[in-house]
């Protein structure tokens, strides 16, 4: 017998509610429920970092969550990181600069996960970046250019 | 859709958790899912219900009895980070807590959640051997206390009775300006360690008078060392006796997988506990100046 819950969630400011079955990940539940594709997802057991999301503002795998879990809560996905004119968010700006992506399937994991701990840590040296960025894999661009990309965004965002 | 179909319960007190774990035989405790959702959803899990914890109220809480620290199963590894009370009094935790997986993960997973998955390469479990820790368990005949040295009874195995939930855990403080140190070897930041050491030591005047080691990693279980910890005491702090105690790390019972033998585990743990020993000895050389 298929489980059921209703779940209210805000995602990008947009509010859904709708009826999941509960073993559906919130990665799924973004990309095939409400059709945000932006999030990717790699090797689904946590690893690969490219399916990660903001919970409520602070960076989460949406493959290791139920989306019943997210209930009452707000997501933020890739989709939600541009302003609403299409303009970019400084870090997708400064990978776009630095070429910090190749194939793009990392992107999505890296600038959520950059955006969350560039609120925290505005001042991050590229040491820092490297252990922020550990747990995002990228089999392209051999990193460097990512970590190039963060740390102009971390200045931009500074405002120097 | 990964996991196979499961009943989902959302209980909202540890008493109700109780009562859904005596009712259903076949049932997994959800509380940060960091190693629960990904067993779940390769199905190396296929469980009829789910009790997710995340709703339970009282389960996440930091508390300073004076003697030890009280924290709550569900207290996630990124807000243990960030306690005072952990910062001033256990500051090996966040020694710890800054290899356990990543800050994405440490957002969702739980010091419980940890303690109950008992991965033989986890921090956690490592940093309660050292600490000889309390879990604190409740189940349908009220609270039980299990001293860490009889929690894991086997290979991922908890000592905890169907119908129990670990609730909270104790740890007891060690002396203000103690020494302390955790190291480890990973082959990634962020991976489990192939080895894992936690060291806490206490002096009186210019001598040892009490130390822990603890190795994670090297068997199912984390290893006390007691025998090189009893070496240390009344010894100076003297890298010759540093070495003494790593030679007896060397002889550890160490496991042997497909990518690391136990030989190299040994020498390992040999070379973690000197340099733990060395960076726990300045860190506490230090505090003295300052006290």
């Amino acid at each position: 017998m298929p489980d059921y819950r209703n779940i209210k969630v805000v995602v990008n400011g947009v509010e859904h509610e709708l009826d999941v079955e509960t073993r559906t990940s919130l990665g799924d539940f973004l990309r095939q429920e409400i059709e945000l594709t932006g999030t990717h997802l790699g090797c689904e057991h946590g690893v690969c970092g490219a399916c990660t999301v903001l919970l409520d503002g602070e960076a989460v795998r949406s493959c290791l969550m139920l989306a019943v879990q997210a209930n009452g809560h707000e997501i933020t996905t890739v989709e939600g990181l541009a302003e609403e004119d299409g303009s970019l968010h400084p870090l997708q700006e400064a990978f776009w600069k630095h070429h910090g992506l190749q194939c793009g399937f990392c992107t999505p994991g890296m600038l959520t996960s950059l955006t969350a701990y560039l609120g925290e840590n505005p001042e991050p040296n590229e040491r820092d970046i490297r252990e922020a960025i550990s747990g995002n894999i990228c089999r392209c661009t051999g990193y460097q250019s990512i970590v190039d990309a963060a740390l102009d965004a971390a200045k931009k965002m500074r405002g120097e | 859709m990964k996991p196979a179909a499961f009943t989902y319960h959302d209980p909202k007190t540890s008493n109700e958790v109780i009562e859904l774990l005596s009712q259903h035989e076949d049932a997994k405790i959800l509380a940060g899912g960091q190693s629960l959702i990904p067993m779940l959803n390769m199905r190396f899990v296929v469980p009829d219900h789910v009790i997710d914890i995340n709703g339970v109220k009282d389960l996440d809480s930091v508390f300073d009895n004076g003697e030890s620290l009280e924290i709550g199963a569900m207290t996630r590894q990124s807000n243990l980070s960030k306690s005072h009370d952990v910062k001033t009094k256990t500051p090996i935790f966040l020694e710890a807590l800054g290899n356990v997986g990543h800050f994405q993960t440490r957002n969702r997973g739980t010091l419980g959640g940890s303690l109950c998955h008992l991965d033989p390469a986890a921090e956690i479990p490592c940093l309660m051997a050292a600490y000889d820790a309390v879990m604190i368990a409740q189940g349908s005949n009220g609270l039980r206390e299990i001293p860490f040295s009889e929690w894991p009874l086997a290979y991922m195995m908890p000592s905890l009775e169907p119908d129990e939930l670990l609730i909270k855990v104790r740890v007891p403080y060690w002396r203000s300006h103690h020494g302390y140190s955790f190291v480890e070897f990973a082959r990634r930041h962020g991976d489990f360690a192939i080895i894992a050491v936690a060291v806490l030591i206490e002096m009186d005047g210019k001598t040892i008078s009490r130390a822990s080691i603890s190795v994670g990693g090297a068997d199912i279980r984390p290893i006390r060392l007691f025998e090189a910890e009893e070496g240390l005491i009344g010894e100076n702090l003297d890298v010759r006796v540093f070495k003494s105690a790593a030679e007896i790390a060397r002889k550890v019972d160490a496991m042997s997988d497909a990518y690391v033998t136990s030989s190299y585990r040994q020498r390992l743990a040999a070379t973690l506990v000197e340099r733990a020993l060395v960076q726990a000895a300045e860190r506490v050389s230090r505090g003295e100046n300052n006290a």
